[in-house]
């Protein structure tokens, strides 16, 4: 099994990308991508996304001209931005382990009014809906078309 | 040293499972080899917290991206629909959102009919008491009177409607376009040992509650009670044959990765419409050095794949999210031929809920739809629970050129050459896929949808994977018979997807089966009169 740990030199430019990506917030009550926890997280969930994050990161840091995380402020976002309009298979893998690891996190998905917790065993309520709605097509004839 | 048996089956996922249950009453000896495993109902993704993550990892729907030890790679890099399966007991049937139309009767006779594909040698008369049969054995929620179809009687209550297939009908109730419960093997009562449906809401990676009909929970447990051996982690490599043209068996890879030779008298393949050819093209001997059963040359080709093309929006009062099966709803308003349009045949909307959270973020970051900053959290709060979408699941005539052939470089982990896609949409599946496109909007336009988005096709939508071995009675124009059996080799047997003429413009699992169980039933029919190998 190959080393699939980041450099901490990797590690500072994407956390210092993630704050950027999903800020905290005060008004919706929720913390960061780069909180510490949720950052733990995104660290320990690369896996199968670990080389393409990687070569992502190879690439923020070529537009950085060095590490992303030692850019001064007002060179961040628009470094960032520049990153993002680039896209690619490799941003997509970096923003999907931001994205699962961020809402699957316990303050995140309470603030969004979602139970945190598993589908089962509890499950969903589901309503029926107004099957009424369905008399009209009932009255239709069958439109099948039959084949010789 | 293997104890030659009667049937080898090769995989056991729809069509597997269902032809041996139907042989095991014979009293032969059955053995079925699959190259997965079991998987547990606590294996399933909907128990922990990472449910949404693993559709990403373990629980992956493409192959290449899930990668487990009993996946095999596949080179789909000349293909815009990559494929997508599950190999394991069960096969696809673990990993489908267990949609189960049928095909309808016009879908056997397009050539007859509209002067494109070819008829098959069976029609939809012939398959029905299968159809019901297998309605049966998978346990079918539905609701009978559509008009759309012929009149049959799924055993269990629709879906519920909730509040995504309510707004979908009322719309298309203002548009006057037909729209109709789904026939779906989601049991919405408890059912021959499956508990009702209770809306997980992530049903296509596996079923924790067991209320998604897969066959390793429905055909299995009763072909194992009645006799039939099935054995996992065992990949078959090649078909054998003797002197006599006959197939002998097979050799295959166990869990220990040993070569073993298994001797059969009849052998059925079941590896659906990548897997078979790849089979038979990896069966190559100096008696068939084209593949096995090729004399045709059409091994492998006609690949069909039933492009789609999804639609989606946003309404402004909370829908169902993803609590609830995915799919409730099916529309055949444009399924048939209509000489008004610029293409041949139809399609088949199908009109799902929405996403779960995790989901919901990536693909809309992924669409440009949701962004980095500090507008981040506002803009994902109006999308959440607020999607509405639909697809056109469209018919995708046979063409010889999209074809499964072997790749000379890829193998997979026990040096088998691995298959390759190369597969182009018509001019006539873009046309189609445009008026769905067109036809979709307007749907959610008068559904109140609005911040409409379009994926087309959808890229890892290659589940139907058909006609790379096809029906057919004239040996220069088919791979297998009417009823199934090679045209060459007289004890080979071909009952997945990869046999059918011409794709429809619905989801194949039902009509798979079916065709299957009617395989099954001419080989009995056959091995009573002594005309089996004739």
């Amino acid at each position: 099994m190959p080393d699939q740990t980041l450099t901490s030199g990797e590690a500072a430019d994407l956390r210092c990308l993630a704050a950027l990506m999903i800020p905290a917030s005060a008004r919706h009550g929720v913390p960061g991508a780069d909180e510490a926890t949720i950052f733990a997280d995104i660290l320990a969930s690369l896996e199968r996304d670990f080389a393409d994050v990687r070569k992502a990161l190879a690439q923020l840091a070529t537009l950085s001209g060095g590490r992303f995380a030692d850019l001064a402020p007002d060179r961040c976002a628009p470094v960032a931005a520049d990153f993002k309009a680039a896209g690619g298979a490799p941003l997509a893998a970096l923003n999907r382990v931001v994205l699962l690891c961020y809402y699957r996190d316990d303050r995140v998905m309470r603030s969004l009014n979602q139970e945190p917790r598993p589908p089962f065993p509890k499950g969903h309520d589901l309503e029926q809906g107004d099957w009424s709605l369905l008399d009209r097509i009932r009255e239709r004839k069958p439109f099948w078309r039959a084949a010789p | 040293m293997n104890e030659p048996v009667d049937v080898l089956i090769i995989g056991s996922g729809a069509s597997g499972a269902a032809v041996a249950w139907s042989l095991a009453e014979t009293k032969m000896r059955i053995l079925c080899l699959e190259q997965g495993d079991w998987v547990k109902p606590t294996d399933y993704p909907s128990n922990g917290r990472d449910w949404e993550a693993r559709l990403f990892a373990d629980f992956a729907i493409n192959p290449n991206r899930r990668a487990r030890p009993t996946d095999y790679p596949i080179n789909d890099s000349n293909s815009p629909i990559k494929v997508v399966n599950f190999n394991g007991v069960g096969g696809g049937t673990v990993m489908y959102t267990a949609h189960f139309p049928r095909l309808h009767p016009s879908d056997f006779r397009t050539r007859t009919l509209d002067g494109v594909g070819e008829d098959w040698p069976v029609d939809y008369a012939t398959l029905e008491p299968f159809f019901a049969e297998n309605d049966r054995m998978m346990g079918v929620s539905g609701l009978a009177g559509d008009p759309a179809y012929p009149l049959h009687h799924p055993p269990m209550p629709p879906l519920p409607l909730g509040k995504s297939g309510a707004r979908f009908g009322a719309a298309m109730n203002r548009l006057g376009w037909h729209w109709w419960p789904s026939d779906s093997t989601i049991a919405t009562t408890d059912y021959e040992g499956r508990g009702r449906c209770i809306n997980l809401g992530h049903c296509t990676p596996g079923c924790a509650q067991g209320a998604k009909a897969s066959t390793d929970i429905t055909y299995w447990p009763h072909a194992i009670r009645a006799g039939v051996e099935l054995r996992t982690r065992c990949r078959v490599r090649e078909i054998t044959t003797n002197e006599h043209g006959m197939a002998s068996g097979a050799i295959y890879y166990d869990a220990e990765g040993r070569e073993q030779f298994q001797a059969a008298e009849m052998v059925i393949v079941a590896c659906n419409g990548v897997g078979t050819p790849r089979l038979l093209l990896n069966s190559a001997s100096a008696r068939s050095p084209d593949g096995l059963a090729n004399s045709s040359g059409l091994v492998g080709k006609n690949l069909m794949f039933h492009p789609y093309a999804h639609v989606y929006g946003y309404v402004d009062q909370p829908l169902d999210g993803n609590h609830g099966p995915p799919l409730c709803l099916w529309s055949q308003e444009f399924y048939e031929t209509d000489t008004a349009r610029d293409f041949a045949r139809g399609y088949t909307f199908q009109f799902g809920r929405g996403y779960g959270s995790i989901m919901e973020a990536i693909n809309s970051t992924a669409a440009g739809r949701l962004p980095w900053g500090a507008d981040h959290h506002d803009v994902y709060r109006r999308l959440l629970n607020h999607r509405i979408g639909l697809s056109a699941i469209c018919e995708d005539l046979p063409e010889e050129h999209n074809r499964v052939t072997l790749d000379p470089d890829l193998k997979d982990s026990h040096g088998i050459p691995a298959p390759k896609i190369d597969y182009t949409l018509s001019a006539n599946s873009l046309k189609m896929m445009d008026h769905g496109i067109a036809n979709a909007k307007r749907i959610l336009e008068t559904a109140g949808a609005t911040d409409i988005g379009v994926e087309s096709p959808i890229l890892n939508g290659g589940w139907h994977l058909l006609g790379t071995a096809r029906m057919g009675n004239d040996p220069q124009r088919s791979v297998v018979n009417g009823w199934g059996r090679s045209h060459d080799v007289k004890n080979l047997f071909i009952v997945d997807g990869s046999i059918w003429v011409t794709s429809g413009g619905v989801n194949p699992t039902s009509t798979i089966q079916a065709l299957a169980m009617y395989v099954a039933d001419q080989i009995k029919q056959r091995l009573s009169a002594a005309t089996l190998f004739d």
